[in-house]
């Protein structure tokens, strides 16, 4: 009796086992050794010195170039998701209640985007917004206007640039939600006298709320952890925390800055990541991918 | 309440015609039965009523009123979905009360009526519970609870029973029907159980391919079949082809390869037509087994298989090139296969037919 009770208890661990002895191996390790950088002291370009003080973690919550770096990405995390999830959920929506009979090929055009490089696809802006691009040469040829307009490194490239790199996530994420709601519903709340509008707050939207937030959460966290895309579309003022690694380890080769400023974004991040569970329940995280 | 009235409504789906012509009415307070097979249009038509579908033409009519292009919110109608369609997210009073709420109901109106809707379905003390803490039968007392808190004109049901286990089925269906006389409201009820239309209903409406094949109470639509359609899908019966040779008042004289003649009812055969030739339509309970003595108007039959049932036994008779079947209940014990029996059948309990169906 005892002895199966053991193996009962042990069979979730031991099923657990490789992906638990990836993330160690892979994750927590690598960012143990961050964290102890984190307290090294650094001398001169690429030069540092092992030691344990606190120097990188006052001048991170010291100096007020830091929090505006924050405060910049919290905000454009936060635009890039609202509008990501508007944009993602008609969508998503449409795809999930059309007839079509071959659905597939939706969610194929869906993916078609992540078969080019994501650096391509960022770059493939320029010629929209950029002075040669697209947009100029139509304004241009219309006669509307003499020289190229200006519309590109501004923060609102950098928007375009996420949303459309971003949006595939939230809409496989609040599709795969509305996928599992019984089509029934909808219909017998319009019935029971409700809108066609009614219909779709009272029931539809609820019960997409886990894949909404899931998709939410994801593009939130990507976006907070990015730097490529205003690197490439915006300009000196529009950069995201993480642009602030790139430059403290790539530039000035000040690794320990660097690994205070990275495990500071997974601090916040994470932090995002609690409270979401706090409000959400991460279980109902695991619901949008049944 | 309201009497529902159907005008030459046709549904088309590219080129499938899932609704033919169809003109039926629905009484006040009445409970019709839309019965058929599979893709028979039953639930088309269910679905048009409800505004869920749009005829292709035709008019449908609801207490006088013509309804095609009033918005299904608007119609004030009580549909139960086959697999419930209860809110998974709300609990089961707001489940009920999602409907009073876009009529302006009191608050303290709505608790009442909930209670009393639960009271109907007796299933009284789940207000808090959600839909998945609930069994299928007690899921469906709720979905007709919510359907019919709102008072509708009409209480539509598609398929509500055939989700459930088969004890659980037959008594829903008398308590169904307990509920429907006692709210008296109009219900149109989509079934392919043969037994569910009899059992409840006050007409039973028969498709077919998207025609309706007959209309009439259940005693009509079983004993006087207008089609082979109805007289097969309804009950086990056997149909012969025959020559019609002679008809007055009383009845048509029909003559078998297998009974010789046979006088069946004028009522019987109305559908006859004029022609020379029908078929006789034989239930199988009406054709009965025996191993006295032959007599002028029984015909010999070879048993070729029995279908043991406790007090009825399934018989699978041969007479000459002819296979019938007979239901027969057993006194002592049945007949064993291989045996020779005497057969014969009620006369005034037949059907005559057209030879096709038209």
């Amino acid at each position: 009796m005892s002895s199966s009770d053991q193996s009962i208890d042990k069979r979730p661990w031991l099923l657990l086992s490789p992906s638990l002895m990836a993330i160690t191996l892979l994750v927590v390790i690598p960012m143990a050794f961050i964290l102890v950088y984190s307290f090294y002291e650094n001398i001169d370009l690429a030069v540092d010195k092992v030691a344990f003080q606190f120097g990188n973690w006052s001048e991170v919550m010291t100096d007020g170039y830091y929090r505006t770096a924050i405060w910049k990405t919290l905000r454009l995390s936060v635009i890039v998701t609202v509008l990501a999830a508007v944009l993602g959920y008609i969508p998503a929506y449409f795809i999930a209640m059309t007839k079509f009979r071959d659905k597939w090929l939706l969610l194929l055009l869906l993916i078609l985007p992540f078969w080019i490089s994501f650096i391509i696809r960022t770059l493939s802006w320029i010629h929209i917004f950029g002075n040669q691009g697209a947009l100029n040469g139509l304004f241009q040829l219309l006669g509307l206007t003499d020289a190229p307009l200006s519309l590109m490194y501004n923060e609102f490239t950098v928007i375009v640039g996420f949303i459309h790199v971003f949006l595939p996530y939230m809409i496989l994420n609040i599709y795969v939600s509305l996928e599992g709601i019984d089509e029934n519903l909808e219909p017998a709340a319009r019935t029971l006298g409700a809108t066609p509008w009614q219909a779709f707050r009272e029931v539809t939207l609820p019960l997409s709320m886990p894949g909404l937030a899931a998709g939410c959460l994801l593009v939130f966290v990507l976006t907070g952890g990015s730097y490529v895309t205003p690197l490439i579309l915006g300009g000196p003022s529009d950069f995201l925390f993480g642009n602030l690694i790139y430059d403290a380890i790539v530039t000035e080769l000040n690794w320990p800055m660097g690994a205070t400023l990275s495990f500071t974004l997974l601090l916040l991040l994470g932090l995002v990541v609690v409270l979401y569970s706090r409000l959400m329940g991460l279980n109902q995280l695991s619901k949008a991918f049944k | 309440m309201a009497r529902v009235e159907l005008v030459d409504i046709q549904k088309s789906f590219g080129a499938v015609k899932a609704v033919r012509n169809a003109n039926i009415v629905f009484e006040d307070a009445s409970f019709t039965t839309l019965l058929g097979p599979s893709g028979c249009g039953k639930t088309t038509i269910l679905r048009m009523i409800s505004g869920l579908a749009d005829p292709s033409s035709g008019d449908i009519l609801i207490g006088g009123n013509r309804v095609n292009d009033v918005p299904i919110h608007k119609r004030n109608l009580g549909l139960v979905f086959q697999n419930y369609a209860l809110f998974p997210h709300r609990t089961i009073a707001e489940n009920i009360a999602f409907g009073l709420k876009y009529r302006g109901v009191a608050k303290s109106d709505v608790t009442r009526k909930v209670h009393k809707a639960l009271d109907i379905v007796r299933l009284p003390g789940v207000e808090d519970r959600y839909p998945q803490q609930l069994s299928g039968g007690q899921q469906q007392r709720i979905a007709l609870a919510r359907a019919i808190v709102i008072e509708p004109d009409v209480l539509l049901l598609d398929e509500p029973l055939s989700a459930l286990d088969a004890n659980l089925r037959e008594d829903m269906r008398v308590e169904l029907k307990a509920i429907q006389d006692r709210i008296g409201v109009t219900t149109i009820f989509v079934t392919h159980d043969q037994s569910e239309a009899l059992a409840m209903s006050d007409r039973i409406v028969v498709m077919s391919a998207g025609r309706v094949e007959q209309i009439g109470d259940p005693d009509e639509v079983y004993n006087t079949p207008a089609s082979e359609f109805v007289a097969s899908f309804l009950g086990a019966s056997n149909l012969l082809p025959a020559r019609v040779i002679g008809r007055d008042a009383d009845g048509v004289v029909l003559e078998t390869a297998e009974f010789g003649t046979t006088i069946v009812p004028a009522n019987r055969a109305a559908t006859l037509g004029d022609g020379d030739r029908g078929q006789l339509m034989v239930r199988a309970e009406k054709l009965f087994l025996s191993d006295g003595p032959a007599t002028p108007d029984s015909t010999q039959a070879v048993i070729e298989a029995v279908d043991y049932q406790g007090q009825l036994a399934r018989y699978f008779l041969r007479v000459g090139d002819t296979q019938l079947q007979a239901i027969n209940m057993i006194t002592g014990r049945p007949f064993a296969a291989g045996s020779t029996v005497n057969l014969t059948l009620a006369a005034n309990e037949c059907s005559a037919l057209p030879l096709k169906d038209t």
